[in-house]
């Protein structure tokens, strides 16, 4: 999707300020959606490219305007509301009204640390052999899918060259729309600066991850 | 690390609410970086409110366990911060075996020392050179290797940087006072997979025959992102 979360390439958001001795949380409700978040995400109900296509679809606005922890409490309500977990009646004021719905694996307390300790892997075994190996001349494709991919803008129909093989990875344009996971090779893509951005720039390559379908040879 | 010592009594104390959007530059003025400031943004007490809301509702529901809550506030607010990758890369500034290893298979190289999980589940190290700087970025959300850096800093996911990076890394290196010789080939990695990237940042000078444990206070959080450079000796505590 050309959202507004592909942000690469823009200019005028104004300066980076680091904060010096930055506390890891600005205020307790981040916290709590911290781990409200984590803690959701754990319950079988969506997976993580879903989680990303509920936050990037948010309104451009609002986006732009929120902290990241308020994106993700929208992006958490909205597929709390879209798997009819929760009402939107019971979202505006946190009161249950419905039974809880019937099949939410939840994350209890004995099995937290070790989930943690754990991730989510998303590299699959396959017996397929890969298209490309490192050294080799691909092209982006320019695609504009409108929906979830992580194929950023400004690297489409660009010239680049695969310098690392990451093995087999759950496909987050087909994960995203639960029609599974169509694990594809997965490859670190050096494209020139110069080729993404003529002389207006001060990098020398920016490298992107791009699973198989997102590359074509040159 | 010094800077993880005073992240932690920030955590205790946690006055330090304010607003801090993708866009909040207009609200960093009065921020004195002591935990004290009260620049409260618009947004805090609705979203209070809002997060209580939603935590009663999905307890009542049974969705989730509050002590789990409790597991996954503690993991990422007091264990799980950047002194894990300064462990990582003081030890392959130590031991030339190590190293190799992280550069080979930083995954299992991170695991040995028992840094593994979530947003760390496949980890690439990348090498600053005499000739290479490397930068790392999400230019799609917020991207970070949580296994050992922790929980991501808010310019990490701000809009300034993330949409920055990748075109003109010297200026946002600039911002964070961080110089890079001209001659060096900055090259900026776009985490747009589940691939999490570290940097490994060159050991500094005059730290001939340091051990792990002493080189490890070199090594602030940045220079991992590549924002930032080691400390010298000189800069470490005593």
């Amino acid at each position: 999707m050309n959202g507004v979360h592909d942000m690469g390439g823009m200019q005028h958001y104004g300066p980076v300020n680091p904060e010096i001795d930055e506390p890891r949380f600005h205020a307790p409700w981040e916290r709590r959606a911290l781990a409200l978040t984590v803690a959701m995400g754990a319950t079988g109900q969506w997976n993580i490219d879903q989680s990303r296509s509920a936050r990037e679809t948010l309104p451009a606005a609002k986006y732009l305007s929120s902290s990241y922890y308020r994106i993700w409490i929208e992006g958490m309500s909205k597929l709390l509301l879209e798997r009819g977990l929760v009402t939107p009646e019971e979202m505006k004021d946190g009161v249950m009204r419905e039974p809880p719905s019937g099949n939410v694996r939840v994350l209890e307390a004995g099995r937290a640390a070790a989930a943690l300790l754990r991730g989510t892997p998303t590299e699959r075994k396959s017996d397929s052999a890969a298209r490309f190996k490192a050294g080799d001349a691909v092209r982006a494709r320019n695609i504009n899918p409108p929906s979830h991919t992580r194929l950023p803008r400004y690297c489409r129909g660009k010239p680049g060259t695969i310098v690392i093989v990451h093995g087999v990875h759950v496909l987050p344009d087909k994960n995203a729309t639960g029609s599974g996971e169509h694990p594809e090779w997965l490859y670190s893509v050096r494209f020139d600066a110069k080729d993404l951005w003529g002389a207006d720039t001060t990098a020398a390559s920016v490298n992107v991850d791009c699973w198989e379908s997102y590359l074509e040879a040159r | 690390m010094s800077n993880q010592h005073s992240e932690h009594e920030h955590n205790e104390q946690d006055h330090g609410e304010r607003h801090h959007g993708t866009n909040d530059r207009a609200h960093d003025q009065g921020h004195d970086h002591d935990g004290h400031d009260h620049d409260h943004g618009s947004e805090l007490p609705e979203m209070d409110l809002r997060v209580r809301a939603l935590e009663s509702l999905l307890v009542e529901k049974g969705y989730v366990d509050p002590k789990a809550l409790d597991i996954i506030i503690q993991t990422y607010e007091s264990k799980v911060g950047p002194r894990n990758g300064a462990r990582v890369v003081a030890k392959a500034w130590a031991d030339p075996a190590f190293r190799d290893w992280l550069l080979r298979d930083a995954t299992a190289a991170i695991a040995s020392l028992g840094y593994t999980g979530r947003q760390g589940e496949h980890m690439v190290a990348l090498e600053n050179t005499e000739r290479v700087h490397n930068m790392v970025v999400c230019t799609l959300c917020s991207c970070y290797p949580w296994a050992v850096l922790g929980l991501p800093p808010v310019w990490y996911k701000s809009a300034p940087y993330r949409s920055r990076a990748v075109i003109d890394p010297r200026g946002v290196l600039d911002e964070f006072g961080v110089k890079v010789a001209e001659d060096k080939e900055l090259r900026v990695w776009d985490s747009t997979a589940e691939i999490r990237y570290l940097v490994l940042p060159q050991r500094p000078a005059g730290t001939e025959g340091w051990s792990a444990d002493r080189l490890e206070q070199l090594v602030t959080r940045d220079s991992m992102i590549g924002t930032g450079l080691p400390l010298s000796p000189a800069d470490a505590k005593p």
